[in-house]
């Protein structure tokens, strides 16, 4: 029963993931990519990290839906409607990607792994608990503190307005009748004084 | 479901992300791509604590470590789209030949 599921989780995550790249639809894109991480989330409760799947379905159901809005909100195609490929560089991201898969896997199945394959046992996230409030809680903290300082960060980095006037003022990207004309700026101005 | 199997899935999501994040030119599905070779290493992770480290509690730290470095990818990255379309007009990579802002 639960290698069945695996076996099937696993291949909905892999194609899924595949799926990804393959759609026209950014939208769906998006989609196709949290079903690949509900499929992992799936694999990690039938690990028995019942609170890492459940966390990772949780963080990935909203962000999902944020990347989701992110799509129709800045691209040009988000719904699909015209065939799309925008790639570069297609063939090297393709011997990237299989050699990658190629070395890891080769990790994996060759590799030698401590033999105690033991699954864990029931209570295994009230250990968790335990040991996030008790002996590991920096970690715990730490990530914590790290989420926030990111989310001051990221609204930083996003917000229109920043502590000195605009974000965007003065940061326009350099052209060419710009350039031409800081340098014919000066005589111009001379003459207009004259 | 063994450890090799397990350890396999988890090379062939890390693989397509490196494959996404290499290819595409939008930089959403770049972060896709960057978001599936995290949730393949998440997967590994929690092969080898389930299977090989024989499940104690703090083998699942360094995953919600990568949680968290999932998250914070997510959220600079988006800030950093905004902040790139909205001084550049950019959304994809060809669009930004150089740094300067």
């Amino acid at each position: 029963m639960t290698d069945v599921l695996f076996w099937i989780m696993s291949g909905i995550s892999v194609l899924s993931a595949w799926r990804v790249f393959r759609t026209d639809s950014m939208v769906r894109a998006a989609y196709w990519l949290m079903v690949s991480f509900a499929a992992v989330a799936v694999i990690l409760v039938l690990l028995s990290a019942e609170f890492l799947g459940l966390v990772l379905l949780l963080m990935l159901a909203g962000e999902m839906t944020i990347m989701a809005v992110f799509m129709v909100m800045f691209m040009m195609n988000p719904a699909g409607l015209n065939p799309m490929t925008m790639v570069h560089q297609h063939r090297a991201a393709i011997a990237a990607g299989v050699l990658s898969f190629l070395g890891l896997g080769a990790v994996g199945v060759f590799g030698r792994f401590p033999a105690g394959v033991s699954f864990a046992t029931r209570d295994v996230t009230a250990r968790l608990g335990m040991e996030l409030l008790n002996d590991s809680m920096l970690i715990f903290q730490t990530a914590g503190v790290t989420l926030l300082a990111t989310m001051i960060g990221a609204l930083a980095i996003a917000s229109r307005r920043g502590r000195y006037g605009l974000a965007d003022e003065d940061s326009i990207e350099p052209a060419v009748e710009n350039s031409q004309n800081a340098g014919e700026g000066p005589p111009s101005t001379e003459k207009g004084s004259a | 479901m063994t450890v090799e199997t397990l350890l396999l899935v988890a090379a062939a999501l890390f693989g397509i992300g490196v494959y996404g994040a290499l290819s595409q030119q939008s930089f959403v599905m770049i972060m896709m791509g960057l978001e599936l070779m995290l949730s393949g290493a998440i997967l590994a992770t929690g092969t080898l604590w389930a299977m090989a480290a024989g499940g104690t509690p703090k083998g699942q730290l360094l995953a919600i470590v990568l949680v968290t470095v999932m998250a914070v990818e997510m959220a600079i990255g988006f800030a950093l789209v905004v902040n790139v379309y909205r001084i550049r007009k950019a959304d994809i990579t060809e669009k930004l030949k150089t740094l300067r802002g």
